[in-house]
């Protein structure tokens, strides 16, 4: 039986991780080699970086972050950020990415989609929605969560489907950082209108959240930061709470 | 030993050359190379595949000899080769991915989409699950039986004779994920993404 994932996320910015685990063991709490093997060594079921450097000067830090941490993690990686082209995701896919998270360029331009799932397969590309809610529906984000494309973001994700997205990374903005949990309307939502898995992101303060993402969510995977980060659960912790809940985890 | 990765711009092989090299070390030399008379003098052939059966199969047919130098290595030779994911399915007779394609012929069989049983079961099939190993196989030496591999893939090889099948995982139905033949092996999961034990399998494969 395929087992639910558990994906944990680290934010990079020029290189260095800026929340990171704070385990005693760890030499640098800032490099994200160290961490994501940390994660992989614990039982992740994927590792996913988000890129967040500001500037284009310092992008090519991430090639170095990827390149390292692929010759130490042996499950997948995934890395979104400021991936604009079919250029960035061959240059990330060549360091050793498994995936690439395309967000705003795909909201731009459904085509980057279309193109780069046609060129490397669709397994490697994952579309991240920011949805927020407005009235009864939810909207599309883009640009770190700044600008409102006014899209729907149930027609987006279908769209997004159709173009050939291997998998949906799906982020409530209202949830973002509120550790109330996941919008597991906006999860089942999607969930139920595409065929391609989906990855729920956004809200997580505790390990009961994770269960209801996936009961209630009906989503794939589920992506959380701040938990893992500090030490407050391991990743092994999480998945036997999971287990405990008859929720389908890899041990 | 000499071990060589075919790199014929099937995607993204940095993973399969990755996790080669943690396992070999320095005790086997690994090749990543396009290059006939280097594939054709190795000790040990790895055909990855990523994208759709069609690209891959125009991938190899577009490097001049290089299926006459596979068929070969695997077919006369009967040197070990281990295909993965869409290295796996090309072994087969006709792959129905994107159009009607011509395998490699090596092992009977067709490779088609997988039932989803009317979107009961999302596609690609992406993630980890359990392999029920129905046949001794070399590679999965001190590998026990419901190990979890990691994978992901839309289309699944239906052999034509069954006892080339050595494991199976379950998907909407018993999806073939391993293959072995003489000399000929495959997984449809990605060992070298399955962490320890995806590596054990790379190791076996390496010590045959």
């Amino acid at each position: 039986m395929l087992k639910n994932r558990i994906i944990p996320c680290l934010d990079v910015k020029n290189g260095r991780v800026v929340k990171g685990i704070n385990f005693v063991d760890l030499k640098d709490a800032g490099d994200p080699v160290e961490q994501a093997k940390i994660y992989s060594d614990g039982g992740a079921d994927e590792i996913c970086f988000l890129d967040i450097t500001a500037s284009n000067e310092n992008r090519d830090t991430i090639y170095e972050v990827v390149k390292k941490t692929s010759k130490k993690c042996f499950v997948p990686l995934t890395v979104g950020g400021g991936v604009r082209s079919i250029e960035d995701i061959n240059k990330l896919l060549n360091c050793g990415a498994d995936k690439v998270s395309i967000n705003t360029a795909a909201v731009k331009n459904a085509a980057v989609v279309l193109e780069s799932s046609k060129k490397f397969g669709s397994q490697c590309i994952v579309v991240a929605i920011d949805a927020k809610k407005s009235g009864d529906k939810w909207e599309v984000f883009t640009h770190g969560g700044r600008n409102n494309s006014g899209i729907d973001a149930l027609e987006f994700a279908k769209k997004m489907e159709d173009s050939g997205a291997g998998e949906l990374l799906v982020t409530s903005m209202d949830r973002d950082g509120t550790q109330v949990g996941y919008d597991i309307n906006l999860m089942s939502e999607i969930s139920s209108i595409v065929n391609i898995p989906v990855i729920a992101s956004g809200g997580v303060g505790n390990l009961d959240h994770l269960v209801d993402g996936i009961k209630l969510g009906k989503v794939s995977a589920v992506l959380a930061a701040s938990i893992f980060h500090y030490g407050k659960y391991t990743i092994k912790e999480a998945k036997e709470y999971l287990k405990s809940k008859n929720v389908q985890v890899r041990l | 030993m000499k071990l060589t990765i075919v790199d014929y711009n099937s995607g993204n092989i940095s993973s399969v050359i990755n996790s080669f090299r943690e396992v070999a070390q320095n005790k086997v030399n690994i090749e990543v190379t396009s290059d006939l008379n280097k594939i054709i003098s190795s000790d040990k052939v790895v055909l990855p595949g990523q994208g759709s059966f069609k690209s891959c199969i125009d991938a190899l047919n577009s490097i001049n000899g290089l299926v006459d130098g596979l068929n070969e290595f695997a077919i006369s030779k009967k040197k070990p080769l281990l295909g993965i994911c869409v290295g796996l399915q090309m072994f087969a007779d006709t792959g129905y991915e994107e159009s009607e394609t011509k395998g490699l012929g090596w092992i009977s069989g067709k490779v088609s989409k997988i039932d989803n049983q009317n979107g009961k079961y999302k596609l690609p099939h992406i993630g980890w699950n359990q392999i029920n190993i129905i046949k001794e196989s070399k590679i999965f030496k001190n590998v026990e039986n419901n190990s979890h591999m990691y994978f992901v893939h839309s289309y699944e090889f239906i052999p034509e004779y069954k006892n080339v099948i050595s494991a199976t995982t379950d998907y909407s139905s018993n999806i073939v994920c391993s293959v072995e033949k003489e000399n000929i092996f495959g997984t449809q999961f990605h060992p070298e993404k399955s962490d320890k034990i995806g590596l054990k399998i790379i190791d076996n494969f390496i010590n045959l």
